[in-house]
């Protein structure tokens, strides 16, 4: 009894954790699935096949590479942009602050839907052809907000003596930022970076509504959740959870290695 | 070490019986008996890891005892949690609630305990530590000092049985720490609670506390009253941390009633017998003690004038520094190279500048012997213990 | 970026005519050249579709003769009658999910920051892990974890619980799939992890001391809790629910992936009005009328719970 009251939470969280994990387990289990039919569903019988041959289906492959692409574009312009934004919102005294701050902030509170649906009516009205083009605008104005809290969270908790130090120190203005404030702003704009990534190739709903006639990796799975779900999807996406916790968990165990070695 | 201040009476005493803490293979807290009289101020001083906070945290039932027993009084309350124990603590930075107020903060033992009418209470308790216009407030409007004065008010609000205090003054800076303590020593005479407080200040200890247990390594080194361990230190660890001493390695050459003479490097010392720690034979070694200030330097030309009867040491002086009240010097001798010596700055002798030969003299009776078992450096403070 | 990025430090000198020396220009105008494409694309790609669409949304025409601003307000008005109950709909599965978020995501959150000791960096990485997978790939999946004749089901039915649940409306004929439980399930498996990072980060902030004086101030743990640690963590609660509640309201993947035509979300509505029906000022009165809700909901919420210097 007592045992069970001190370990309530223990147990509760780790139910939520599980709920959380089950279905990339069922996705990994179904990766190894021979369906019958057109819908991968159902636990038939173990196969290799989709394994064997990740693109064999016809323009799996092809949307994986655009969501790619895109999502590399859109981790650079966003980044950019977010970082300029995040050093001149931290460091500098300037007008119209407050209504910058709502710019940036509205997109993070707006339902993604809205959003998509107004950037198309802007398009429509201009004009613009959907695709590629459209979409790399639509990602780097939704990473954009995402990028700049993470920055900024960084450069604020970061010591302006530091950099005061570096210009006692003979650095010049150019040096001071090379040498001192962008290696210290670096993990909070790698984070940014990485969200954006993440957010840019996961995207679902903006990109459905300004891709025309283009199918990202999202759009294809979309579409084969209508058509037929070829078990090819679950490779891919057994694949990407696997290399992502191996990085993660190299990452993890580099970081320890530098930190054992750091303290003798 | 098993020592208690006071003999057993019962009342409200803290008693701790066998108690011991280890974390896997490291035993933070060695098994250890202490008993803290009620209405004491009783201190627990050491250095960093020395165990002292884990003592105190299994007083308050933070931390589960890996063995022994905790009473308050004739009451075992090894196995209570923190909430069911009639014992506050003053937390080290206060841990006041950042999200209430200073009313608040120190309404919330009284609350918790379903008591509806705290205003009173906690207006009085405002007053007492001087801080009744600042109820509104939150913990982070106030000063490091006003903080601590909170800390204070809402433990003692409670009335506990006992009141824990962990480096209570180890955040303020030197003048107020010093401003505190007096402060922290009135309340603890107005109120008449126990309070037992860890510290790894010496003087902070000494100022404050009736009763100080040195602790060191796990285990409590001597116990007893700020002068009491300072005169007659039982280790190298209290003669070291407490003050700073003279420790001097010598042979015993006799031994009569009540006194006892060694020589070291052919210089004959003279000590009361009730004065030395441990039983050592003729010919046995022994570390021989005195306290800086205990010592009178003269030049060596007016050896002759000294008194029969006192232990001298003749030398050079390697350094000293003028400190306002005293100066201090540090003698290069053959029984020791670094000797040191206080002098009172009253009628300052111009000869005695480094390089000069001279003679230190003192008192037998401020003469302490110890075993020359241990380590002679023991508890020296050493310049990055200072800084942590 | 070739600037000092330190401020400017305080004239302290005498104000002499020698000593004053205005800013450079160009050394004043740094923060605006910083600001300005990224601002710039946000007015562009963000604000300026905005107002598009508020003019699109009261706009008459066909797609074959083109639409005209006639400033016909009818549009709201309609499409708020046809589609009601779409839009409570999504504000009652956003706000279930939401609570569950709230309630699921606690407790690992507080273990976590609290309980998990050594394992705390593994756990870190299996919360974030699920986001390595493509949601939707993820979201299907639970089309196989809730099926009609699968695991889940059957336990659930042999407990009796879709008994109480279809009793309730949530389920319906022994099923799960297709169901407003379903919905709210997928709802709230792919936002939790945007609870419980806010509620970790806000908890591990909470000074470890500050539990133990309230044990010893007399508090018991489930006090302790209640007066020190949820309030602590108002800021994480505000912020999870807020990054929890806006996405679900406008989300139309869990509802058409999990639910039936019973389950439809304004988002779906949104979503097929613009994109297969082309009927535009509908589509964009729909999506005025959620951002407006959105932003009221959300402005009385961060008012309520009173911390309105976390934006």
């Amino acid at each position: 009894m007592r045992w069970i009251r001190r370990n309530v939470v223990v147990v509760a969280g780790l139910l939520t954790l599980a709920y959380m994990i089950l279905p990339n387990l069922v996705v990994m289990v179904f990766s190894f699935n021979k369906p019958k039919g057109r819908f991968n569903y159902e636990w038939q019988t173990f196969s290799l096949d989709a394994w064997k041959d990740p693109c064999g289906v016809a323009d799996l492959c092809g949307s994986l590479t655009l969501s790619f692409q895109i999502a590399v574009w859109a981790t650079i312009g966003a980044t950019v942009l977010g970082t300029m934004i995040a050093f001149a919102l931290v460091r500098y005294r300037f007008r119209a602050r407050g209504a910058i701050n709502s710019l940036i902030f509205l997109p993070m509170a707006m339902p993604e839907v809205v959003m998509a649906a107004s950037l198309l009516t802007l398009f429509l009205n201009m004009g613009a052809e959907l695709g590629f083009w459209t979409v790399l605008i639509a990602h780097i104005m939704f990473c954009l907000s995402f990028v700049v809290t993470a920055v900024k969270a960084r450069v604020m908790s970061m010591d302006p003596k530091l950099e005061e130090a570096a210009r006692d120190l003979y650095a010049g203005p150019v040096q001071t930022f090379v040498r001192v404030t962008l290696p210290i702003a670096a993990p909070g704009i790698a984070a940014g970076a990485l969200l954006a990534f993440a957010l840019s190739f996961d995207d679902f709903i903006i990109t459905n509504f300004n891709a025309g006639s283009s199918v990202t990796f999202p759009m294809f799975v979309w579409g084969s959740a209508q058509r037929g779900t070829p078990v090819q999807i679950n490779v891919i996406g057994t694949a990407m959870f696997a290399i992502a916790v191996l990085m993660v968990i190299g990452g993890q165990l580099v970081g320890s290695r530098r930190k054992k070695a750091a303290t003798p | 070490m098993t020592e208690t201040a006071s003999t057993d009476r019962g009342g409200d005493d803290v008693r701790l019986t066998g108690i011991s803490k280890s974390y896997g293979s490291f035993h933070a807290v060695k098994p250890l008996d202490l008993t803290v009289p009620e209405g004491s101020f009783f201190a627990l001083l050491g250095a960093s890891g020395c165990g002292k906070t884990t003592t105190l945290r299994m007083i308050a039932g933070l931390e589960d005892p890996t063995t022994g027993s905790v009473f308050l009084g004739d009451k075992d309350v090894t196995g209570l949690p923190p909430h069911k124990r009639p014992v506050n603590t003053v937390f080290q930075s206060y841990a006041l609630f950042p999200h209430l107020d200073i009313y608040e903060n120190v309404a919330f033992g009284l609350r918790r305990r379903g008591i509806k009418s705290v205003k009173k209470q906690v207006g009085d308790m405002l007053d007492l530590v001087q801080l009744g216009d600042f109820a509104k407030r939150k913990p982070h409007q106030l000063s490091g000092g006003q903080q601590q004065r909170v800390a204070v008010a809402r433990a003692l609000i409670n009335h506990p049985k006992v009141l824990l205090l962990d480096e209570p003054l180890g955040a303020l800076d030197l003048k107020l720490r010093r401003q505190m303590q007096l402060e922290l020593k009135r309340i603890q005479t107005e109120v008449g609670i126990t309070f037992v407080h860890v510290t790894h200040d010496q003087e902070e200890a000494m100022t404050m506390a009736d009763t100080v247990a040195v602790m060191n390594a796990g285990r409590v080194e001597q116990l007893g009253a700020p002068a009491e361990l300072y005169e007659n230190p039982q280790t190298t660890f209290v003669a070291n941390f407490l003050g700073t001493s003279n420790l001097i390695e010598a042979d015993v050459a006799e031994k009569t009633g009540d006194e006892v003479v060694v020589t070291s490097a052919g210089v004959k010392l003279r000590l009361p017998a009730d004065r030395l720690t441990t039983q050592v034979p003729d010919g046995g070694r022994l570390l021989v003690g005195v306290r800086p200030e205990k010592i009178s330097l003269g030049h060596a030309d007016d050896e002759g004038s000294i008194p029969a009867g006192r232990n001298r040491i003749t030398g050079r002086i390697v350094d000293s520094s003028f400190i306002g009240v005293s100066t201090q010097y540090v003698i290069d001798s053959p029984v020791c190279a670094e000797l040191e010596v206080y002098a009172q700055n009253i009628e300052r002798d111009g000869r005695l500048v480094p390089g000069a030969e001279v003679v230190l003299h003192w008192n037998p009776a401020h003469t302490f012997g110890l075993d020359a078992a241990q380590d002679i450096d023991a508890g020296v403070k050493t310049v990055d213990e200072e800084g942590a | 970026m070739t600037t000092t990025a330190a401020p400017p430090a305080p004239a302290t000198p005498p104000v002499t005519d020698a000593t004053v020396r205005k800013v450079p220009r160009r050394k004043r105008l740094v923060p605006y050249w910083l600001l300005l494409p990224g601002i710039l694309w946000l007015v562009v790609f963000f604000a300026l579709p905005m107002v598009y669409q508020a003019s699109t949304s009261v706009q008459t025409g066909s797609l074959e003769e083109g639409f005209k601003v006639t400033w016909h307000f009818q549009t709201y008005w309609d499409a708020l009658q046809e589609y009601y109950p779409h839009f409570v709909r999504s504000l009652l599965y956003a706000g279930t999910a939401t609570v569950l978020c709230l309630l699921l995501g606690y407790p690992l959150a507080y273990l976590i920051a609290f309980k998990a000791g050594r394992w705390r960096n593994l756990l870190l990485v299996l919360v974030i892990a699920p986001f390595f997978t493509s949601f939707l790939i993820r979201t299907l999946a639970w089309k196989t974890i809730l099926a009609d004749d699968g695991a889940v089901v059957g336990a659930l039915d042999t407990l009796r619980v879709l008994d109480v649940t279809s009793w309730l409306g949530w389920t319906a004929d022994d099923r799960v799939l297709a169901t407003p439980m379903a919905v709210v399930c997928g709802l709230t498996y792919n936002f939790l992890p945007f609870m419980i990072l806010p509620l970790y980060t806000s908890l591990e902030r909470i000074d470890g001391r500050l539990h133990e004086a309230a044990g010893d101030l007399y508090a018991k743990p489930a006090t302790t809790f209640r007066k020190v640690t949820v309030p602590l963590s108002m800021p994480g609660i505000v912020s999870g629910t807020l990054l929890t509640f806006i996405p679900a309201s406008g989300d139309y993947v869990n509802a058409e992936l999990l639910g039936s035509t019973d389950t439809k979300m304004v988002g779906s509505v949104i979503q097929s009005q613009f994109l297969r029906v082309l009927d535009y000022p509908t589509a964009a009165a729909l999506s005025f009328i959620l951002m407006a809700v959105v932003l009221v909901v959300v402005t009385v919420y961060i008012r309520r719970s009173g911390t309105e210097d976390l934006v």
